[in-house]
C-alpha cells in the first residue's frame, strides 16, 4: 500500500532539523567590518587587520566550546589574561552547577577602534548577535536571542593574536 | 549528518522550543553596578530555578515563587550581558540585562614604551592605561588620566587623557638632558610608576687629535658629546681607520672617561679618519 507524507508534517521535520542545526551552530556567522576612522596613534595594516578579525572570531568559536564542553583547555589557543582567567572560572562554575551554555554567534560588526603605538594591543568593538541555551544536567531550560556590544582587547602572541579583555557593555 | 543525530538535535530544540513558547518576561533591573546585592520580587507560587547566564559568569539558584530572589553583594561581580531565566514548573521567565563595571578605579595597567631612549626625541615615548575597577572589569566610561614625564631638577611634562572604551594613550618627547625619567600615570587616586632611561643621542663633532710617539701615532679623541651637550656613555665603541696605499687597518675602541685612544702605525702619507656609529669624525693626513 502506497504511503503518502502530509505536507504539514514533512514541513514540520524540516523545521526541527532546521531548529536543531540553529541551536547546535553548524552555520558560520555574518561577518561585517566598519572602516574605522581612526584606530588611533598607529596605522593599521590590512594583514593586521585581517589577522586581528580572524582570530577574534576563532576566539568566539574557542568560547563557544569551552562552554558548551566545559572544557577550559579549550581556551588556550585564542584566550590569554583576564579574559582567559574569567572565562575559565565561568567554566568552573559551570561544572560545578551541572551547567552547560551553547552560544552560538550569528551575526558579527566590528570596528577597530584603538591600535597603540607600540603595536603590542589592538582593541575592537563589536555589535554581536547570538544565540544563547542553558542546559541543566543535559536538559534544555531556555534559549535567548541577545544582541549586544562587545569590547575587545587582543595582544600579539607569537603565532597569533589572543583576545586579553573581553567584556560586553550596553549599545 | 546521520539521520540519529538529526533526531537528537530535532528534540533538543523543541524542547527549547517549548520552554520558549511559554516565556514571559521577568522582572529584573536593567542595568546592575558589578559587585551590588540584588532583590527582584518573583511572582506566583511553588519552586523555581533562577538561571544567570554570560560569558562572563554562571548562577544557579532554587528560588520559591512568592518571594524576593536575592543574589548577595559580590554574587554577581564580572561586567557583562547576561541572561536571566527564572525556570518555574508551569513557565519561564527571561530578561537581558547589564552589569557594569564600578565606575571608581582601582587598577591601572599602565605599558609605558620604550624604557629606554635618545634625549630629544619627538613623541618618542608613548604610555596607554588601561583602567579597571575592584573585580577587574573594564571601566569603559570615559575617565581623565594624568600623564606625567619628569626628571629631577627639569619641569615635568603633564597631558590628561580621557579614556574610550577605557583606554588613554599619551605620545611624549623626551627630554634634552640625558637620565631616568619617571613616567606617571594617574586616575583617581590611583598611580602606576615606570622609569624611561634617557640616554645621550649619537655623538656630535666626532673630532680626534694626532701626536708622535716614536714610530707610532697617538690617537685621540676629544670628549665625546651629544647635540644636546650630554656625555656619550664610555663604553661607546669609536673605529680609527689608517688606509695607506690601498692598505687599510682598522682599530675598535671602547669609549673612556668621555674619550676614545689608541695608536697606529705612523706611515707617511696615511690617512686615518674616525667613525662611531653613523658619525664620521675629521680626518687626519700623516705626514712624517
Amino acid at each position: 500500500m502506497k504511503t503518502s507524507w502530509p505536507i504539514g508534517a514533512l514541513l514540520g521535520i524540516a523545521c526541527l532539523i532546521l531548529g536543531g542545526l540553529m541551536v547546535t551552530g553548524d552555520a558560520q556567522p555574518a561577518v561585517t567590518m566598519a572602516n574605522p576612522d581612526s584606530v588611533g596613534p598607529r596605522t593599521l595594516e590590512p594583514q593586521t587587520r585581517a589577522a586581528v578579525v580572524r582570530d577574534y572570531l576563532a576566539a568566539w568559536q574557542s568560547l563557544s566550546l569551552a562552554l558548551q564542553e566545559n572544557n577550559p583547555n579549550l581556551l588556550d589557543a585564542d584566550f590569554t589574561g583576564i579574559a582567559k582567567e574569567k572565562l575559565s572560572d565561568t567554566v568552573a562554575e559551570q561544572q560545578k552547577l551541572g551547567l552547560k551554555t551553547l552560544y552560538q554567534d550569528r551575526t558579527h560588526n566590528i570596528n577597530l577602534v584603538f591600535y597603540s603605538p607600540e603595536g603590542l594591543s589592538i582593541q575592537l568593538v563589536d555589535t554581536v548577535e547570538y544565540d544563547v541555551q542553558v542546559l541543566d544536567h543535559d536538559k534544555p531550560q531556555a534559549t535567548q536571542h541577545i544582541r549586544t556590544q562587545y569590547v575587545a582587547v587582543l595582544t600579539p602572541t607569537e603565532v597569533r593574536w589572543k583576545v586579553r579583555i573581553l567584556q560586553s557593555s550596553p549599545e | 549528518m546521520n539521520l540519529r543525530f538529526a533526531f537528537v538535535l530535532a528534540i533538543g530544540t523543541v524542547a527549547a522550543m517549548t520552554a520558549q513558547a511559554q516565556t514571559v518576561p521577568l522582572e529584573w533591573p536593567k542595568s546592575i553596578e558589578a559587585g551590588s546585592a540584588v532583590s527582584v520580587p518573583a511572582a506566583g507560587n511553588g519552586k523555581a530555578v533562577l538561571y544567570i547566564v554570560g560569558p562572563g559568569q554562571a548562577l544557579r539558584h532554587e528560588v520559591q515563587l512568592g518571594e524576593p530572589i536575592v543574589l548577595a553583594a559580590g554574587e554577581l561581580h564580572n561586567a557583562g550581558h547576561y541572561g536571566a531565566f527564572l525556570v518555574g514548573p508551569t513557565s519561564t521567565q527571561a530578561a537581558e540585562f547589564d552589569v557594569t563595571p564600578v565606575p571608581q578605579p582601582a587598577t591601572l595597567s599602565f605599558l609605558a614604551k620604550p624604557s629606554r631612549l635618545p634625549v630629544d626625541l619627538h613623541d618618542g615615548i608613548s604610555g596607554v592605561a588601561y583602567m579597571f575597577d575592584a573585580f577587574r572589569n573594564l571601566i569603559l566610561a570615559p575617565t581623565q588620566v594624568s600623564f606625567e614625564l619628569s626628571e629631577p631638577g627639569e619641569t615635568a611634562q603633564t597631558h590628561t587623557a580621557a579614556t574610550r572604551h577605557g583606554v588613554a594613550w599619551i605620545r611624549l618627547d623626551s627630554a634634552p638632558k640625558s637620565g631616568a625619567a619617571q613616567f606617571v600615570a594617574r586616575a583617581g587616586n590611583i598611580t602606576e610608576k615606570r622609569v624611561v632611561q634617557q640616554v645621550p643621542g649619537e655623538p656630535c663633532n666626532l673630532r680626534m687629535s694626532a701626536r708622535r710617539s716614536g714610530s707610532q701615532v697617538e690617537l685621540q679623541t676629544e670628549p665625546l658629546r651629544d647635540c644636546k651637550g650630554n656625555a656619550v656613555p664610555d663604553g661607546t665603541i669609536v673605529t680609527f681607520i689608517e688606509r695607506n696605499e690601498g692598505t687599510e687597518s682598522t682599530v675598535d675602541v671602547p669609549l673612556k672617561r668621555g674619550v676614545a685612544q689608541t695608536t697606529m702605525p705612523a706611515e707617511d702619507g696615511a690617512t686615518i679618519s674616525v667613525a662611531t656609529g653613523v658619525v664620521m669624525g675629521n680626518e687626519i693626513r700623516w705626514r712624517q
